[in-house]
């Protein structure tokens, strides 16, 4: 995956996040140290796209604007880079072995498209929440275990 | 279809059970309704083997409408789910396999397919499992992207297959 294409879904899922808020490219470069000027270009084509909306003034930025429930991966990426098939279609002259590769390209190329697409930026924000929540339940339980333990058993 | 803010509400409303006799028509009917195929033997056989015999492992359930909000008097069958707890195929532990599943297409997006889906798993996890599987059409991207967001992700198996007429 491109760059741009990891920058845009980083900033949609921040967007996404809280619709109502709005957010700065600054804020965002600085939160996935990526250059303002890089992330511009991003927001720009986001924005083309209707995904995102520009708000101007002060305090303005950027807030979403587009429907996360929708919204996949795949739909972003295509924004970015092309996604048309691993391999074109093949005449009767194509040697055998080319066939083979590309067979096992269009593969691969079915499998991450169907991945793609099947993960909208709603089910990206729940699977966040979800790595959050196991985060914190494990800082607990070691905070838990650190807590009780027997110092007189303890290691050292 | 119900706009997302009476989506929830309307989800929670209804209720899961396990599938009885008087179940099957409509089960086929629905099935039939979103497939464009009806396959009254099929259904007639999943009812046998997953509604009567070994019910401690096997969960055919049913999405029923309250009999209040609904147009007659009669509750309406808004999805089903089918699953199984299935051990050593392929190597594997016993897991829940979700072999089945479909919700109304006038009812979706009510929170209804999540409902049957947490029944299930919780049927599974009381039963011991803690690993839920299901396949899916590449292609079908309604399932596939309901799957993916109540956290399903790829497992550590490959589906392969082979054209017999090659």
């Amino acid at each position: 995956m491109q760059k741009s294409s990891r920058l845009a879904i980083f900033a949609l899922l921040e967007l996404a996040s809280d619709p109502e808020r709005q957010v700065s490219v600054s804020e965002i470069g600085e939160k996935y140290g990526v250059s303002s000027h890089h992330l511009a270009k991003v927001m720009h084509t986001l924005g083309r796209a209707g995904l995102v909306r520009s708000i101007r003034g002060v305090g303005g930025g950027y807030s979403f604007s587009g429907n996360a429930r929708r919204v996949t991966l795949l739909d972003v990426i295509g924004l970015f880079e092309d996604v048309s098939p691993a391999c074109e279609p093949l005449d009767l002259a194509t040697p055998a072995a080319e066939k083979a590769l590309c067979q096992v390209l269009a593969e691969i190329d079915d499998i991450a498209k169907a991945t793609l697409g099947a993960i909208t930026l709603a089910t990206m924000l729940k699977n966040i929440r979800r790595i959050e929540q196991r985060s914190a339940a494990r800082t607990t339980a070691a905070d838990d275990d650190a807590a009780t333990a027997d110092p007189r058993t303890g290691p050292g | 279809m119900a706009d997302s803010q009476t989506a929830g509400a309307l989800g929670q409303q209804i209720s899961i059970r396990r599938a009885v006799f008087d179940d099957l028509d409509r089960v086929t009917a629905l099935d039939a309704r979103v497939t464009g195929l009806a396959k009254p033997d099929y259904w007639q056989d999943i009812f046998d083997r997953y509604a009567t015999r070994r019910l401690d492992e096997r969960f055919f359930l049913v999405a029923e409408s309250p009999a209040d909000t609904a147009a007659d008097a009669t509750p309406k069958l808004l999805g089903f789910i089918i699953g199984e707890v299935r051990g050593w195929e392929f190597g594997s532990e016993p897991c829940g396999w979700v072999f089945a599943f479909s919700v109304e297409p006038e009812t979706r997006l009510l929170g209804i397919g999540e409902r049957l889906f947490d029944d299930i798993s919780a049927r599974f996890r009381a039963a011991g499992i803690r690993t839920m599987r299901t396949m899916v059409a590449r292609d079908n991207q309604l399932h596939m992207a309901f799957f993916r967001s109540e956290g399903m992700v790829a497992g550590p198996y490959i589906q392969l297959e082979k054209s017999l007429d090659d």
